[in-house]
């Protein structure tokens, strides 16, 4: 063949330049990749339903402005839970020394407030110096000796709730009793009304801590970090990311955050009580499932966990409302839970 | 402690069976629900004091968590094997322990259940416990006699611990709805009362959280609530904080049952109206008194009369007391409070 001919074989070719294969996507098939982009979407499609039904099976008293923003005040607590528990998740890892953390820090806030008599600032930053502590040492089982997550925090859970116990000696400290001397440990209580829904510096610290945690995941190297890490660990390193470091610090922040939830508590309750949180752990790791976050890691979106929080406070209070006994409240939620893993396991196939 | 004539039978029949001594050195076990609840910490105070002061050896164990029975068969069977005189057990699950009590009982031990009855209540050969109900009723007459005429439109929240409907939850709650002078329908069961004036009830898991979530809840249901029944004083505390954000704190009856310090000491405050004491202390070393007891000489220890077990007493906590029901001044709870 000569070489002119090749102006004769590419005439012969047709003339449609590279191009895709145009995929005949089923309602389905669109239905997971929009998913897939939008994680958050199916939740706040739950919230949306859950919303409109309980109107319905309750009625106006429901979405009066108090009755929506005491929904946000109940799982204020949760949310903010839930923001540490989903930096751990988005890493592939779980903790569940969270609830843990956050009742060592308040009772440590509580106590060398009122018994030790220190100023109620030193007193809770000691809280927060706690729990950046125990985040420093779930962190360092994590990357230096090299112990699955799960079963770290399920030791440091342990470890953390028998030194709350006694450092408490098991006593609460009364409510009045903390008004009295220490006011500043229940400024996250002070409450404000907006046409009739009731506000309290915690939810408005649950609110600015998800935009904070928005930025910084979304629009700052540690927060892509974060992400790349949870996603594919060894590509993370090849690229140049210290794994290690990224652990390090997310359980730290985690940590650092469940004192912040601590302080919130204390503000919500009153009081200071070596009970409370006991199945923190178990309703954070709720909150971020269904929020739409993947237990896998690397995939899912940081409002989703609030969406999730609110979606079981909806549920708990409209169920409440309707005068529906407690064990069908758990029934739906659990119902809920594996609804949002079914679908993580689906959206995942794309 | 012990009568002349008991040491003497004690060393008579020492002599003749060797197996049945006498208490000093003896171990008695102690199994409570958790190690964490301050309830279940005075109580091992009280039965560690009272050993100590008889010369016997205490081995004490918990639950994990509330509910947690295996925790409790492990502790029953190593109190067999560590040879022990007497148990004194908070069962976790009043009908899942029996097996392991009768084990026990089998191997010559004395069974007392501490607080909570097993079931069925014989499975142990005796219970010390504070008459639930009755400590229900005190609160329940207390509120119904500080409304007086009001009290027929009264607007009730019922905040119970759980959906389990477990014999101490019931029994609290149903000796408040009796005392107050409500039909009970069954008395064996919480929520199927249909008298108007109860708003509803919630859970509360007896926490400070849980007390606050369930009196917001029951306030949307109807905000004219004036009369809250709480399981124990945490939860009375998160309900009055949950009033408190709203401006009603001053309108509403708290009553609530436990005695705990913090408790007696919101009675004063007057955070909560009435509470009725109970006596954890008292439960655990009359306890090892009866196990001492029965090591000594054999008698089992026996019921108070009318009841299946041994009343070991509530006292009606308030400052401001009430015609028909007997009470002491929070001055004086504060004495006798625990935890």
């Amino acid at each position: 063949m000569a070489a002119d001919d090749f102006e004769a074989v590419a005439a012969k070719a047709g003339g449609t330049v590279a191009s895709f294969e145009v995929e005949k996507l089923s309602l389905g098939e669109r239905l997971q990749r929009f998913l897939h982009n939008y994680p958050t979407a199916a939740p706040l499609f739950v919230l949306l339903l859950a919303i409109l039904a309980f109107y319905v099976i309750v009625g106006e008293k429901f979405l009066a402005p108090f009755n929506l923003s005491l929904v946000l005040q109940q799982v204020t607590i949760i949310g903010i839970i839930g923001v540490a528990q989903t930096l751990v998740v988005l890493t592939a890892g779980i903790d569940l020394s969270v609830g843990a953390i956050m009742v060592l820090c308040s009772v440590v806030m509580g106590r060398t407030a009122i018994e030790m008599g220190m100023p109620s600032f030193i007193a809770i930053g000691l809280g927060f110096m706690v729990g950046a502590l125990c985040g420093a040492i779930n962190g360092f089982l994590i990357t230096r000796l090299r112990l699955p997550p799960f079963i770290t925090t399920l030791g440091t859970w342990s470890i953390f709730f028998a030194i709350n116990l006694w450092y408490s000696q098991s006593e609460t400290i009364r409510s009045q009793d903390i008004a009295e001397q220490a006011s500043l440990l229940q400024f996250m209580g002070i409450s404000f009304e907006i046409m009739g829904a009731r506000f309290t510096l915690g939810t408005i610290t649950l609110i600015l801590l998800f935009i904070g945690m928005w930025y910084a995941l979304n629009h700052t190297p540690w927060g892509r970090h974060v992400y790349a890490t949870g996603d594919d660990p060894q590509a993370a390193q090849l690229a140049g990311i210290d794994t290690n470091k990224v652990l390090l610090s997310v359980y730290i922040v985690a940590g650092i955050i469940c004192a912040l939830a601590a302080w919130t508590l204390i503000g919500r309750v009153g009081s200071v009580s070596p009970q409370a949180g006991q199945t923190a752990n178990l309703d954070s790791i709720t909150a971020v499932v269904i929020g739409g976050t993947s237990l896998f890691g690397g995939r899912g979106a940081i409002f989703g966990t609030l969406i999730g929080a609110l979606v079981v406070g909806i549920f708990q209070n409209g169920l409440a409302l309707a005068g529906v006994d407690v064990l069908w409240q758990q029934f739906a939620i659990g119902l809920l839970i594996i609804l949002a893993v079914a679908t993580d396991q689906w959206i995942r196939r794309v | 402690m012990f009568k002349k004539t008991s040491i003497a039978v004690a060393l008579s029949l020492s002599l003749l069976v060797p197996a049945v001594s006498h208490a000093e050195g003896a171990v008695v076990g102690l199994i409570t629900k958790t190690n964490t609840n301050p309830f279940f910490v005075k109580m091992k105070e009280g039965a560690e004091a009272k050993a100590k002061e008889l010369g016997m050896t205490l081995q004490s164990f918990a639950g994990k968590v509330d509910g947690d029975n295996d925790s409790q068969v492990q502790a029953i069977e190593n109190l067999i094997a560590a040879g022990a005189k007497g148990i004194l057990i908070t069962p976790n699950d009043s009908k899942a322990i029996v097996p392991s009590v009768e084990k026990a009982r089998k191997a010559g031990i004395l069974v007392i259940a501490l607080d909570t009855p097993l079931d069925p209540a014989n499975a142990a050969d005796a219970t010390f416990a504070t008459d639930n109900f009755k400590a229900g009723e005190l609160i329940g007459q207390w509120a119904a006699a500080t409304l007086g005429d009001k009290a027929k439109d009264a607007k009730i929240a019922l905040l119970d611990l759980n959906a389990n409907q477990i014999s101490v939850d019931v029994a609290r709650d149903q000796g408040f709805l009796k005392g107050f002078g409500i039909d009970l329908k069954d008395a064996k069961k919480m929520g199927d009362e249909d008298d108007k004036r109860i708003v509803g009830n919630d859970v509360t898991q007896g926490s400070e959280e849980g007390g606050r979530k369930a009196m917001e809840n029951l306030m949307q249901k109807d905000s004219g609530v004036n009369v809250v029944y709480t399981i124990n004083e945490p939860a009375a505390a998160g309900a009055y904080e949950a009033l408190k954000a709203v401006g009603k704190e001053k309108e509403v009856l708290i009553v609530s049952v436990d005695g705990g310090c913090p408790g007696v000491k919101n009675v004063k405050d007057g955070v909560i109206g009435a509470t009725s004491m109970q006596f954890p202390l008292l439960m655990a070393s009359k306890g090892v008194e009866a196990v001492a007891e029965f090591a000594k000489s054999g008698t089992k220890p026996k019921n108070t009369d009318g009841l299946d077990f041994v009343n070991t007493g509530v006292e009606l906590i308030t400052d401001k007391p009430v015609a028909g029901a007997t009470s002491i001044t929070s001055e004086e709870g504060l004495k006798k409070c625990w935890g």
